[in-house]
């Protein structure tokens, strides 16, 4: 098959990490070539992040270029707003609509733009919006948001929810798996 | 068993399958998580050192004690320990050494943009360069037969897109290296004139055996393409970028080990295409060569030697076509990295802004106090210069600027090479003011012990080096620890020590807020009654607090209560005296 490609943007320190982790051990479980990359560093300090998903046959680049990507799932929505150019014709934006001031827009020498799930989808884009955050409260921790994120972007694809389970139970520790699946089953239900 | 593991995890499964038993670094991103992964082998003894040039002596060491022996550095780390690195060139080893480099073209955590690969050209040691984790664990161990076979320290050298890429990798057993015993060598072992005049011909002939042996490795392979109008040499990332945009279009020539060279190769390759291609990141290092051996290369291809590749820009060039998406038509603010809400940096970098200081910054998360709206840092050069460029600073501007010009370090940056730099202010007299931003851990690279911690890279309690009393160990007289927390402590000590007609030590010491054991008060909250818009509170940089119309708001999922702002406050709108949560 032909290399999917999945992005996954937020804010340093919002726990996109755990999110591709959980991608990674699921699509190694089903047989495919997998490269996720991540960065460190200097800009997990509440800088714009992304990781890079990618599993196929046979997979060459660790990293997504523009115009490559199957499904951008955003943390955060101005960051979802930045990576569009990433999006493929056709693909499709998971978004959560939380919205996170960067330091430019705490100080006044920027405005955060308005109405951005709506240009986007002005733009042509397949955008899924959603307030993932409360979601996440309602599995019992606003940290669930990765959790909730990935359950939404699991209606896109084929593997069931048990095996995506068994992914989850692979990749977070006990004492948060009962909560972790809450807001997985959240997202995917919503 | 197959994994999905971090080329830095499969490099460090790779020391651990070849027998390595001894580890010694300095943390560096995109280096780190080698020496993380290989401390959590049981059967591998692993430390972090104060710095690389002591990390790579004391596995130059290990290796001559008969251990098979490893230390991992990021690409400026190098610059520290090269002094080692020329000269175990000419002693060789025992047991082998491997020393992993990690590059980061495009800069994502790095102060310079530097091509590791020099180094091993300049210092005449073999450098293998994985593509991928698979190839990260087995050239790791393909290195220690190499350093053992040829007796030669052998580089491994990563970079960002192979060290924090995940990719599949099979596992394999470990295998026991036996213990080679240590025999008393002086001819090989003491570089003095005499005796380094008779190895320096025996680098020169085993670079010459290493060529032989390029030559023929299956890690130079020669992939078949089936339009021979264009050869590609490539390696690393740039390798895995050429297939992307050209799957087995045109033949490939991907070299594991960038030096030496295999000239028969690439001559030989050279000839079976109409025209020679060299896809690298950074400098024209293999390109170069190939110039060298006569051969025409790159045509009408023009790869940029600033900032990483990526597959667009690499496919532009082979197939001037590539991929394009849709950008967003609105002007979205950048996101720069910003110090954390409650890092104890920022009540300090506050007061050196509201004192006008001149800072000589350091390397670290407090390298973020050079970033709006704190500002407050005049220059970052690398590791240490903080201590050492205000001593040249003062001296040369005379009594003045002493007055008003001051240091920041953090405490490993301190103990990996500030130390030095604080022995020349004391011995050589500049009235300088040295501030140890003491977070109690090394921040920026993740959180990694170090000597001031009093905790080992295995977990364990050790000894803890007392910044006090080794500044006064120094021969500086006036050393004060202050809260950073507590902005009336702070700029009192910063006053009266600029005023001070010598040298003086400033402890800035709170935890670093990420640090699991730190408690916070949590959340403060803010009362927009009293609240009038006044934007104190916003000088400092803070991510928990927001004005919305004109009025200041904290996000309470960020704030933990630090109470900076509260200070800063002359309205009793911050959470006063009374903090919440």
């Amino acid at each position: 098959m032909e290399t999917k490609n999945i992005m996954i943007v937020g804010v340093g320190g919002q726990g996109s990490l755990l999110a591709s982790k959980l991608l990674g051990r699921l699509l190694l479980t089903k047989g495919y070539d997998i490269k996720v990359s991540e960065v460190h560093g200097m800009s997990q300090r509440g800088g714009s992040v992304v990781t890079y998903v990618r599993y196929g046959d046979k997979v060459y680049s660790p990293v997504i270029d523009k115009g490559e990507a199957d499904f951008i799932v955003s943390f955060e929505l101005l960051e979802a707003a930045r990576w569009t150019e990433y999006l493929k014709k056709g693909g499709k934006i998971v978004t959560n609509t939380q919205q996170i001031n960067p330091m430019p827009v705490i100080t006044g020498a920027a405005a955060y733009p308005e109405n951005l799930v709506e240009k986007m989808a002005q733009a042509g884009m397949d955008v899924d919006a959603f307030d993932a955050l409360s979601l996440a409260e309602e599995a019992g921790s606003a940290k669930a948001v990765n959790l909730v994120l990935m359950g939404r972007l699991s209606r896109s694809f084929y593997f069931t929810e048990a095996e995506w389970m068994e992914a989850i139970a692979q990749s977070v520790p006990e004492k948060f798996l009962e909560m972790n699946k809450r807001a997985f089953a959240l997202g995917r239900g919503a | 068993m197959k994994k999905l593991l971090l080329g830095n995890e499969a490099a460090a499964r790779g020391l651990y399958e070849a027998g390595c038993s001894f580890v010694s670094s300095y943390p560096g991103t995109p280096s780190t998580e080698i020496t993380e992964a290989a401390a959590k082998y049981p059967e591998i003894y692993a430390e972090w050192a104060p710095n690389e040039k002591v990390a790579m002596e004391a596995a130059f060491g290990a290796c001559l004690a008969g251990r098979r022996s490893f230390c991992g550095m990021k690409h400026v780390g190098l610059n520290v320990a090269a002094d080692p690195l020329f000269t175990i060139s000419y002693t060789g080893v025992n047991a082998g050494m491997v020393i992993a480099v990690a590059d980061d073209a495009g800069m994502h955590s790095s102060q310079n943009e530097q091509d590791s690969r020099h180094y091993a050209k300049a210092a005449k040691l073999p450098m293998l360069e994985p593509s991928d984790s698979a190839e990260a664990l087995h050239f790791a161990k393909l290195a220690y037969e190499l350093s053992e076979a040829f007796d030669t320290p052998v580089l491994l050298k990563m970079c960002t897109r192979i060290a924090h890429s995940q990719s599949v990798v099979e596992l394999g057993e470990r295998v026991e290296a036996a213990v080679k015993p240590y025999e008393k060598n002086p001819g090989k072992y003491i570089m003095m004139p005499g005796n380094a005049k008779r190895r320096h011909p025996v680098v020169e002939e085993r670079l010459r055996k290493l060529t032989e042996w390029a030559e023929t490795a299956d890690i130079n392979r020669a992939e078949p393409g089936k339009d021979h109008k264009m050869g590609i040499i490539t390696s690393s990332t740039s390798y895995q970028y050429v297939k992307e945009a050209c799957g087995d279009t045109y033949p490939v020539l991907k070299l594991g080990m960038v030096w030496p060279l295999p000239e028969k190769k690439i001559i030989e390759f050279a000839k079976s295409v109409n025209s020679l291609v060299v896809v690298e990141e950074l400098d024209s290092f293999i390109e170069d060569h190939c110039r060298n051996l006569g051969l025409a290369c790159t045509g009408e291809c023009s790869f940029p030697i600033i900032d990483e590749l990526s597959p667009n820009k690499v496919a532009y060039e082979l197939t001037r076509t590539y991929p394009t998406g849709v950008k967003l038509e609105e002007d979205i603010p950048p996101r720069p990295p910003v110090m954390c809400a409650g890092c104890p940096h920022r009540g300090l970098f506050h007061t050196l802004k509201q004192n006008k200081c001149t800072v000589f910054g350091d390397i670290g998360c407090y390298t973020l106090g050079a970033v709006a709206p704190l500002a407050a840092m005049d220059t970052t050069i690398c590791m240490g210069a903080s201590i050492s460029g205000l001593h040249g600073f003062n001296k040369a501007s005379g009594g003045e600027a002493a007055g008003r010009s001051v240091a920041v370090i953090g405490d490993s940056t301190f103990m990996h090479s500030g130390v030095t730099g604080l022995i020349n202010t004391a011995y050589n007299e500049s009235h300088s003011t040295v501030i140890i931003l003491d977070n109690s851990i090394t921040g920026m690279t993740g959180h990694q012990q170090n000597p001031t911690t009093g905790v080992n890279l295995k977990g364990d309690p050790c000894t803890k080096i007392d910044l006090e009393s080794l500044c006064r160990a120094i021969g500086i007289q006036r050393v004060r620890v202050v809260d950073p927390y507590d902005l009336a402590a702070c700029d009192q000590a910063v006053k009266e020590e600029l005023a001070a007609d010598e040298p003086s030590v400033i402890i800035s010491r709170r935890p670093c807020a990420l640090l699991k054991y730190v408690k916070h008060p949590g959340p403060i909250a803010s009362d927009p009654a009293k609240c009038v818009g006044c934007k104190s509170c916003m000088k400092i940089g803070c991510p928990a607090i927001s004005m919305v119309d004109k009025k200041a708001v904290i996000d309470a999922t960020l704030c933990t209560g630090c109470g900076v702002c509260t200070q800063l406050c002359k309205f009793d709108a911050l959470g006063g005296g009374k903090k919440e949560g």
